[in-house]
């Protein structure tokens, strides 16, 4: 199980870092919201994988480490006002730039 | 009485001036003169000591912890020159009166001047060598501002940004040599450092050490080929060239020498360079001045040559050169500041500086003509005057050199002749200026005498040249020993000026003034002959090669930051990738001890398509809307595996998450290219797999690691305090609201702030100028489907029930604040998307800004509450009641803590979306929304 864990880790780390690499801000966003799923499973990994052991007192005779839930889950909710955010960056820079490229010039453009 | 204040005075005193800058320049100057009197006192105060021999070292608390401390030292050596800087400023603070009397500026003059003596004191009374070097620094950059005094003329300009550029560098150079000396020293303070000079001399880097630290000296003392920056600071007003290059800026250098000669000198390598640059400085100065047509670049060049002469005897190391040096320097100082001050007043009388004008100057001020003797007497080592002594000093130490051959037959030839330059540029400028004929084309005309006040500190600078020369065994005792004992950290006995009669010292100093003499009287020949010889403008040179490294600099520059998001995130990539993987390599077995889990078919299928789906969206994306919705596939299977490996709080914030976040990217991309472009070449597509490849290959690794190790951890404290604690069996829920409830607490103010943060974004987006290629029309015109809007009114009630379940049981089982908060944003999101925006703002009870500043306020107001009861910030309390009907029932401070995050999530979340959604009707909802 570990090893297919961190095989899917590293597929969508992979998948984020190459759509973050491209020129365009929607494609970017895409990228860290892929990317951001990947840290989150990275740290939620640290507490190692458990098995019908939730985190509450009395469910099971072993629980899974509460404290990497608990850092993930406001992880999710910061993670999820960032892509807004971001989100309405690329709304700005299109506007006002004419373009979505994410040096807010298109390369065939002339350059100084 | 602490040394700091003999700082700290003019640095108030430069605050005084400041403030009453418009002031007229007679009450400025008595303003500027106030604390540097006082300074003086408080350092004549000390004499006692000073000349006892007692060095005195005050240590002031900065910031113990990290053993910074303010610490300052006084022995003769800082003595002496803390009272040639304040007693030759308190002079040109009176001199300086009358030349800016009715021009403007005196306000800025006065106080630059008080702040550039506070920091030249601050040079020679440190203890701490990098506190020493703060000082360093802050001289420069003053005198970047006084030399540029005149910011309307070029040359000005230019000057002040050469002598930044030289002497800053310099002082970089410094920084470099003097971290070096303190860790091979193990401290910054002097006390040790001096302590240390066997083991320094001895040590693996002593050469890179002296090497730094002399460039830092002789950039600052102006020594060849650093001496550019000095000639081309005359274009300064007069005061600040006779304070810089008298008394301070370009002697902190030969301080410095002088300082740290117990550390570092007595060694070959010592020799060779200090007395050769020593040599050559002394040469090329008092040749360049013998040809200067300018009053003031004669002067400047011989400072140039006489900075060279002490450089020199500093190098030499024969017992009493020492003495020379600083005898010299004190001499140095008394004749060349009023020299300077001469200049200035025959440049305000005849309105120039050319000497090939200003002739036969003593018809028209003879009192200046006589005051103007005796220090241009004393510069060139005329009989009774201090200068003479000095020079001789130089001749009989040059003679005391043993070794080496080359230096004993070549430094008293040597310094005979730069003696014979000196004695001619000496006479040139006195004769030149004062005789020589009849004035030629004066601007101004009749030059005019100043007041005789004006001249008082001609004459008291001249009488001490004087004084000096006459009793030179009694001056040495009272201010040179001392600080030659100091500078020499050994027993020295008094200078012997008897000696001084001897032979061979006696026919050297003839020579130099007949031959100075002979030189002066055939100059017309001469100056012919060296106009003829080709000209060498260093400035040229100079300003060559700072448009060299300019140049240089932006090409580098450009490479590394050429405005490309996608050149940046590649240099931060592959920097990870290297610091990461070459830690990973490294790891003897990237599998730990644990075993592994087995692997059940129905978690394999999901990993797979949660695999597929994100290659999915990487390699669609080209086609936005369908990359959209895989991503939405890959976030509920994320939702999945939290939900898998027992998280079900993470899953339930996951899943209502990924619902706004997918809406919000649809909204966005309604604005946006339906399609990206295929732009990327080949090698850049090959680049980026390839990097991309190597993260994804190096986390892999890297969490595959991790999971398969044993660890610590703290989560047992968590479990086991959780119910006795925190009253709650949820102990995620708990952790967040009560043991790191101080976390979440900024968690949600972070989340507040990007909410306001998109609403003032969104403000003044108008999106009525769509991007190319968007089709926000043709969705904006489609009505909104009835069946949607009927179900989403039918679920609102459900949905919130459904809210408030999750939030109140959430201390206990899966839920809380957070995704109760999410799912009521939810919840209400889909009335927006059903019933459009117009229909739903209308309905709403609140705006959203005060929902999210009222959550963040119930939190912060849960924690404060704590301390009514004496308990730390955001400690909780919790009873079970009895409630008719329902049974017992828990109540919990932290559940009052967990309103506030609710409150804080349903406003931020429905802000965002509120506005986000405001873009899409075409002239806003009538109302702003938030």
């Amino acid at each position: 199980m570990e090893l297919l864990y961190a095989l899917t880790l590293g597929v969508l780390t992979s998948c984020g870092i190459y759509l973050l690499l491209r020129a365009r801000t929607f494609t970017v966003i895409l990228g860290l919201t892929l990317l951001s799923h990947a840290v989150n499973l990275y740290l939620f990994a640290s507490g190692r994988l458990a098995t019908s052991a939730p985190a509450i007192v009395g469910f099971a005779d072993h629980s899974a480490d509460p404290l990497p839930q608990a850092l993930v889950l406001t992880a999710i909710v910061i993670g999820f006002a960032m892509t807004a955010f971001v989100v309405v960056l690329a709304l700005k820079a299109a506007v006002e730039l004419r373009n979505d490229h994410v040096d807010g010039e298109n390369p065939d453009e002339d350059r100084p | 009485m602490s040394l700091g204040l003999v700082i700290l005075i003019p640095l108030l005193g430069a605050c005084l001036t400041a403030w009453q800058r418009e002031g007229t320049s007679r009450n400025l100057a008595l303003m500027a003169a106030l604390p540097a009197v006082l300074s003086l006192v408080l350092l004549l105060a000390w004499l006692p000591e000073v000349l006892a021999g007692v060095t005195q070292v005050q240590r002031l608390a900065w910031i113990p912890s990290l053993g910074l401390e303010l610490s300052f030292r006084l022995d003769g050596l800082s003595w002496l020159f803390a009272m040639l800087i304040i007693g030759i400023g308190c002079l040109i603070v009176w001199y300086a009166r009358y030349y800016f009397a009715g021009k403007p500026g005196a306000g800025r003059f006065f106080t630059l001047m008080l702040l550039f003596m506070a920091a030249m004191l601050g040079i020679v009374l440190s203890e701490n060598l990098l506190f020493m070097l703060v000082f360093w620094e802050l001289t420069s950059l003053v005198s970047f501002l006084l030399i540029g005094f005149n910011t309307d003329s070029q040359g000005a300009r230019r000057g002040a940004r050469m002598s930044l550029v030289i002497t800053g560098g310099g002082g970089l150079m410094l920084l470099a040599g003097l971290v070096l000396l303190g860790q091979a020293v193990g401290s910054y303070q002097l006390t040790d450092v001096l302590a240390a000079g066997p083991m320094l001399r001895a040590h693996d880097h002593y050469g890179l050490i002296l090497g730094l630290v002399l460039l830092g000296a002789f950039t600052k003392s102006a020594q060849f080929p650093f001496h550019l920056w000095l000639p081309h600071a005359m274009s300064a007003p007069t005061p600040v060239s006779a304070y810089l290059h008298s008394a301070t800026m370009v002697k902190a250098g030969l301080f410095l020498m002088a300082r740290l000669h117990p550390a570092l000198a007595d060694t070959e390598l010592w020799f060779s360079l200090v007395t050769v640059t020593g040599m050559l400085t002394l040469m090329v100065g008092a040749f360049v001045a013998m040809f200067m047509h300018d009053m003031k670049g004669l002067l400047a060049y011989s400072t140039v040559s006489h900075l060279g002469l002490i450089t020199l005897l500093l190098g030499l190391g024969t017992p009493m050169a020492m003495a020379a040096a600083l005898f010299h320097l004190v001499c140095h100082a008394l004749f060349k500041a009023p020299l300077f001050m001469m200049a200035g007043y025959v440049d305000q009388a005849t309105g120039t500086r050319d000497m090939r004008k200003i002739n036969g100057m003593w018809r028209f001020m003879p009192v200046l003509m006589g005051l103007s003797a005796i220090p241009a007497a004393a510069m060139a080592g005329l009989p009774l005057m201090s200068g003479y002594l000095s020079k001789k000093m130089l001749f009989s130490e040059s003679l005391q050199l043993a070794t080496p051959d080359w230096a004993v037959a070549v430094i008293p030839v040597w310094v005979t002749l730069a003696g014979l330059f000196s004695v001619a540029y000496s006479i040139r400028i006195f004769h030149n200026v004062y005789f020589n004929g009849k004035p030629i084309d004066l601007p101004i005309w009749p030059p005019r005498e100043p007041r005789y006040a004006a001249l008082a500190p001609i004459a008291l600078l001249a009488m001490l040249s004087l004084v000096i020369g006459l009793m030179p065994a009694e001056a040495y005792r009272w201010l040179v020993h001392p600080a030659v004992l100091a500078a020499r950290q050994t027993l020295l006995p008094q200078y012997e000026f008897d000696q001084l009669g001897a032979a061979l010292p006696m026919a050297m100093s003839l020579v130099a003034m007949a031959g100075g003499l002979l030189f002066y009287a055939i100059r017309k020949p001469l100056f012919r002959l060296h106009a003829r010889l080709p000209e060498v403008d260093a400035k040229e040179i100079f300003d060559w090669i700072m448009r060299w490294v300019i140049e240089l600099s932006q090409r580098r520059v450009y490479q590394l930051e050429n405005g490309s998001l996608q050149r940046y995130l590649m240099f931060l990539l592959v920097t990870a990738v290297i610091l990461v993987g070459l830690e990973l390599i490294r790891l003897p077995d990237w599998r730990g001890p644990l075993p592994l889990t087995a692997i059940d078919p129905l978690t394999a299928v999901a990993a797979a398509v949660l695999c597929l789906s994100a290659i999915g969206v990487a390699l669609f994306h080209h086609y936005r809307l369908p990359a959209l919705l895989l991503l939405g596939v890959t976030g509920l299977f994320v939702t999945l595996t939290f939900a898998r490996f027992s998280a079900p709080d993470l899953a339930l914030t996951q899943l209502s998450v990924e619902v706004m976040a997918v809406v919000i990217m649809m909204l966005a991309l309604s604005f946006l290219p339906q399609q990206s472009p295929k732009e990327s070449s080949g090698a850049r597509f090959g680049r980026d797999l390839v990097i991309a490849g190597l993260v994804g290959a190096g986390i892999a690794t890297l969490s595959f690691a991790i999971l398969t190790r044993p660890y610590e951890s703290i989560a047992t404290f968590f479990l086991a305090n959780s119910l006795p604690g925190g009253g709650g069996t949820n102990v995620v829920n708990v952790i967040l609201v009560d043991f790191r409830g101080f976390d979440t607490l900024g968690e949600i103010t972070v989340l507040g702030i990007a909410a306001v943060a998109v609403y003032a974004f969104t403000r003044d987006l108008h999106l009525k100028e769509r991007v190319a290629g968007s089709s926000a029309g043709h969705w904006v015109a489609e009505p909104h489907p009835i069946m949607l809007s009927m179900v989403a009114r039918l679920v609102l009630p459900i949905a919130l029930l459904v809210s408030a379940y999750i939030f109140l049981r959430g201390h206990n089982m899966p839920g809380g604040g957070f995704i109760a908060g999410l799912i009521t944003a939810v919840a209400l999101t889909l009335q927006y998307m059903s019933g459009g925006l117009v229909w739903a703002q209308e309905r709403m009870l609140t705006h959203f800004r005060p929902l999210i500043g009222g959550g963040v306020l119930i939190a912060t107001a849960t924690g404060l509450g704590s301390w009514l009861f004496g308990r730390p910030f955001l400690t909780s309390a919790f009873g079970h009641f009895d409630w008719p009907l329902v049974g017992e029932f828990e109540l919990a401070t932290a559940m009052l803590f967990d309103l506030g995050v609710y409150t804080t999530v349903v406003g931020a979340t429905l802000l965002i979306l509120a506005n986000l959604g405001k873009l899409m009707t075409v002239s806003g909802p009538g109302k702003e929304v938030g």
